[in-house]
């Protein structure tokens, strides 16, 4: 076919995945983003199938099985999760799309016999060394976020100064090689080997309240290796896809540090370690509050504010908190939600739990409106959030989160606790949230108390 | 030193896009709504699926008879089919729940 006619519909193709991911971020228009840059990437698709190459080898038999496999693994995975599992299943589609970008590279090397010039071979070599950092990474913030990785797991010795040797070897060995223009097989494993480790060094330490950065940033990062792919496929479309998804994922980056006030070094190069440190220790009684009294001092209520957290997902508690939102709006109580911008374990987490149970947006506090609203709400229950409340962020400037905007609660009337036990939050951080006089706690797990309290209210 | 200055110069046009795309990203993105990080976070991870067309383009150029590199690439193009369709699956799913509650 004519190549003319292929370029103009990669140039389209362009237009297209420029103009969706515009629609993309504004509300209205999302949907027909996602699909106008599905349109964009099958037209990419469909012309890098066809577009005159040096050989004609083709080998369309491979390509033929690699999208079905790979389209039907995507389809079902991406029918099947569950909205709270969503952190991890970005964060697995994204070391997929990682490794995918390092074999390219892999695939070029072996096809070029390991040498080229010098730039070419630096590029396809930074290439397959970030690909590999984004996708062992994203598997470690999979397999931390899923719960099979424990952070104690991870401890690695001098994880930070190895960090810094392995990232200074690697750079040293992509110049050496770069000057030769060729690589041996081991030297090629070697470079693979210590990539794996360095991308392992690079997530490992990183831990609790900064997974959204994480996952925020290798998303970055796995953009940058798709554009760095384009350029040594030369792909326009590839490219500009990449930069585009590289700058939104540092975009969310900087938002995510902003609402921790947290510099991204601090995150990456801090002491945010996923093990607990010296903190100090809070001592005090924390009061106890039944459901059926709970749901009295509710039914009496004006204003009822939700706060919710990572531990609402992992109690598949969005539904039943609906429910009670419904209840007590027929008795005329006034009910929001305050979303912590980092609540949960990514960007906008809570909003997606919250959207699956048909909350609607306007309920929806940001911390701003939020944090005016509690001053004057009669109750607030807090369903699993821990670190976002922390007082000690205000409070305690020998804390690991000393400085984080939070959901302030002094003024709160009623701050009710629904928690499993007096455990410290994913942070590893004691919360003298607790100990407050206006606080009451109520144990056990989030689902079945709200349960409970629905029950009694439909007594009241 | 002269190998970069050749390559600079080879790939003046490049380094002119890469450059504007940048600036072009941050102002695409720029003040998106709380609502729509997730969205975007998973949309803009399905985009990075792209990476699926670079390995269709070097597995074209590939030996028949070369099993390493054909396997490799098959491999490369399943992991980024599965990071494209999945992610833009999975927002369109996300999306949907959001206009959903929208028509009430």
């Amino acid at each position: 076919m004519n190549i003319v006619i292929l370029d103009g519909v990669l140039f389209i193709a362009s237009v297209l995945l420029i103009v969706g991911l515009r629609k993309l971020s504004n509300p209205d228009s999302a949907s027909n983003g996602n699909r106008l840059a599905a349109v964009a990437l099958g037209l990419g698709v469909l012309v890098a199938l066809v577009y005159p190459v040096e050989t004609q080898n083709n080998n369309y038999l491979y390509i033929a099985f690699g999208i079905v496999v790979g389209g039907f693994i995507g389809i079902i995975s991406a029918k099947k999760v569950p909205m709270t599992a969503m952190p991890e299943m970005v964060s697995l589609f994204n070391g997929f799309g990682g490794l995918s970008a390092a074999l390219i590279s892999l695939v070029w090397m072996v096809n070029y016999h390991f040498s080229g010039e010098a730039t070419e071979l630096g590029i396809v070599l930074l290439n397959l060394f970030l690909g590999l950092v984004a996708f062992i990474g994203s598997m470690v913030a999979y397999g931390k976020l899923s719960g099979r990785l424990k952070d104690h797991h991870l401890k690695i010795p001098f994880n930070k100064v190895l960090n810094i040797i392995i990232l200074l070897v690697t750079v040293g060995l992509i110049v050496v090689f770069s000057f030769n223009g060729y690589l041996s097989t081991p030297q090629t494993i070697l470079f693979i080997v210590l990539s794996l480790f360095y991308g392992i060094t690079f997530v490992a330490p990183i831990g609790g309240a900064d997974m959204p950065v994480v996952i925020a940033s290798l998303n970055a990062l796995t953009g940058i290796t798709a554009a760095i792919s384009g350029i040594i496929t030369d792909n326009k479309l590839m490219l500009l896809g990449g930069v585009l998804v590289g700058s939104s994922g540092i975009i969310l980056t900087l938002l995510m540090c902003k609402a921790m006030n947290r510099s991204v070094l601090s995150v990456f190069f801090g002491n945010f370690s996923a093990t607990k440190g010296a903190e100090n220790q809070v001592e005090g009684n924390a009061k106890e509050i039944s459901a059926s009294n709970l749901a009295i001092q509710l039914a009496y209520s004006q204003r009822v504010c939700i706060i919710p957290g990572y531990g609402m997902a992992v109690a598949q508690a969005q539904k039943i908190v609906k429910e009670l939102e419904e209840n007590l709006e027929n008795k005329d109580v006034e009910f929001k939600y305050a979303i912590h911008p980092v609540a949960g374990r990514m960007p906008g987490h809570m909003n997606v739990l919250l959207a699956e149970a048909d909350v609607s947006y306007d309920k929806l506090l940001d911390l701003d409106e939020a944090n005016s609203y509690l001053e004057t709400t009669d109750v607030a229950i807090v369903v699993g959030a821990n670190d976002v409340v922390n007082p000690s962020a205000l409070e305690d400037p020998s804390s690991k989160i000393y400085g984080m905007p939070i959901l302030k609660l002094s003024k709160t009337n009623n701050v009710i606790v629904l928690k499993r036990s007096m455990n410290p939050g994913y942070a590893g951080i004691q919360n003298p949230l607790f100990f407050k006089d206006n606080t009451k706690m109520l144990f056990g797990d989030a689902k079945k108390s709200i349960e409970i309290i629905l029950k009694e209210l439909k007594d009241v | 030193m002269n190998d970069i200055i050749v390559f600079f110069e080879q790939n003046i046009e490049i380094i002119y896009l890469l450059t504007f795309a940048v600036f072009l990203g941050f102002e695409v993105i720029s003040k998106i709504p709380t609502v729509l990080h997730t969205p975007l976070m998973s949309g803009s991870n399905a985009i990075s699926g792209v990476v699926l067309i670079g390995a269709i383009l070097l597995i074209r150029v590939t030996e028949p008879t070369d099993y390493f590199p054909l396997i490799m690439a098959t491999l490369g193009i399943i992991l980024g089919t599965i990071n494209l369709v999945g992610g833009l699956a999975v927002t369109s799913r996300m999306l949907e729940m959001f206009n959903k509650k929208k028509r009430k």
